[in-house]
């Protein structure tokens, strides 16, 4: 019963979060402009070689949707702070966790669409034909992604509520993403040339390992960071 | 009203502590001199094998600093006790400073031994990154001004890096590895081994000042916050 509880809250604040967000577009449609200009901006790091452009394709893409999901996380505080919603919020009944479960489920649909936006841009800017493994691919796109949201969405708690919150959340995030970027552009790259090397299993074990680990210390940590 | 203000602090007197530092500092020098004059010159590395004596304690002491972190940090959580934190954060800036050493000292030795000054191995780019997320917790530090807050959130944050640690590793090395197989007691010779063991007592005894220092100061800092605020709030101060 009270898990049920728990998830109604949940899905209260994910639905009041994404609702405000489709009703005013603009966040999502700049921050997925900026996904795709990163994109470009990979391109014309890498040359106009298409080999290199193709091998280097994997680690463009994901660092894509990081700095663009960056701008994400502390906007999915930001929004509630200008308005002075954040404490009411918090002055509900029931446990703190299900307003962080909410946040981590708003914001996993939204880098979701974001990635779903810098992967279709990928294929054609970085000449990627999709392999026939693609349900594993797309099994450590989600992965990865988990890792991302739980991570960004945890210290965009902190950073947006903190001076100079545009510098510290990049600070704080990204060396922590460390794991969980390496193994998905590793499992992609894989899986990309038909995972002849047989080792993007390796690195989705790894993907679902780092997952489990951040996601039981971010709920348990989330009163802590709230609380203060 | 929070349960850190339940504690009363204090400006901490410093004691023999200066004593206690110039000793550490004498016993490091002691240290390094007997490391050289005692353990002969590696019969592959020449005397350059002598940056041994203060990249590895700089390297083992900064885990012990990152350990402390942790400890100090848990401990916040559970006790409340301010004074927790700040021996948290005394312990991450010089585990940082540490973690610093540890690389530059390390990179001074690679660029003659390997021919670079850097290699994407999995201990060094685990250190690097450690580096940075210690970096990440001094800014936290740094941008938030509400003592309790800031208190909270770097714990947190201190046990978050502590967490990840082995997954960097883990993941980086994976990724590539050439960095030399650790030697131990059993494939070094006695005399570089108790020399090593010397200077790493030494750094641990720079280390414990260093943290003593900055935790004092540290204090200070918090006591004046607290009673400024008080003069503030126009009250006598309460404990």
């Amino acid at each position: 019963m009270a898990f049920r509880d728990e998830w109604l809250r949940a899905r209260a604040v994910a639905w009041k979060d994404l609702m405000a967000e489709r009703r005013s577009k603009a966040g999502f449609n700049s921050v997925a402009a900026l996904g795709v200009t990163i994109l470009v901006l990979f391109g014309f790091a890498l040359g106009p070689d298409a080999e290199a452009i193709r091998a280097a394709a994997p680690g463009a893409l994901w660092l894509a949707a990081l700095f663009a999901g960056v701008l994400a996380f502390n906007r999915s505080y930001q929004v509630e702070l200008d308005g002075g919603a954040l404490e009411p919020l918090l002055m509900y009944p029931g446990a703190r966790r299900s307003i962080f479960a909410g946040k981590l489920l708003a914001n996993f649909v939204f880098v979701f669409l974001l990635l779903v936006i810098v992967i279709a841009v990928s294929l054609v800017l970085f000449h990627i034909t999709v392999p026939s493994t693609w349900p594993r691919l797309l099994l450590v796109v989600l992965l990865g992604e988990v890792g991302l949201v739980t991570l960004g969405t945890f210290y965009a708690a902190m950073a947006s509520r903190s001076r100079a919150r545009e510098v510290l959340l990049p600070l704080l995030l990204f060396p922590m993403l460390v794991p969980v970027l390496l193994a998905a552009m590793q499992a992609t790259k894989a899986l990309l040339v038909g995972d002849v090397m047989h080792d993007a299993g390796a690195w989705t074990s790894l993907l679902v390992a780092y997952d489990v680990i951040f996601l039981i210390s971010t709920f348990l940590a989330f009163d802590y960071v709230i609380e203060a | 009203m929070t349960a850190a203000a339940a504690f009363t602090l204090e400006v901490p007197k410093s004691g023999r502590w200066p004593i206690f530092g110039w000793f550490a500092v004498l016993f490091l020098a002691g240290a390094q001199i007997t490391a050289f004059a005692i353990s002969p010159p590696d019969r592959d590395m020449g005397d350059l094998q002598k940056i041994l004596y203060v990249h590895v304690p700089a390297a083992w002491n900064m885990g012990i600093c990152y350990l402390l972190v942790a400890i100090y940090s848990f401990r916040y959580l559970w006790k409340r006790d301010d004074r927790d934190d700040l021996i948290a954060a005394s312990a991450a800036e010089v585990g940082t400073l540490l973690n610093g050493l540890t690389l530059v000292l390390g990179m001074i030795w690679a660029r003659p031994t390997w021919g670079v000054w850097w290699v994407w191995d999995a201990r060094l780019t685990s250190t690097l990154i450690m580096f940075l997320v210690f970096a990440g917790y001094l800014a936290l530090r740094a941008f938030v001004e509400e003592p309790d807050r800031r208190a909270l959130w770097s714990a947190v944050a201190g046990i978050m890096g502590a967490i990840n640690y082995p997954i960097v590793y883990m993941s980086v090395r994976w990724w590539r590895t050439i960095h030399q197989v650790q030697s131990t007691p059993s494939t070094l010779d006695p005399t570089y081994t108790f020399s090593l063991r010397l200077n790493a007592v030494a750094v641990l005894f720079i280390l414990i000042y260093f943290i003593r220092r900055r935790y004092e100061a540290a204090l200070t800092e918090r006591v004046t916050e607290q009673l400024s605020q008080a003069a503030a709030l126009g009250g006598p101060l309460h404990a």
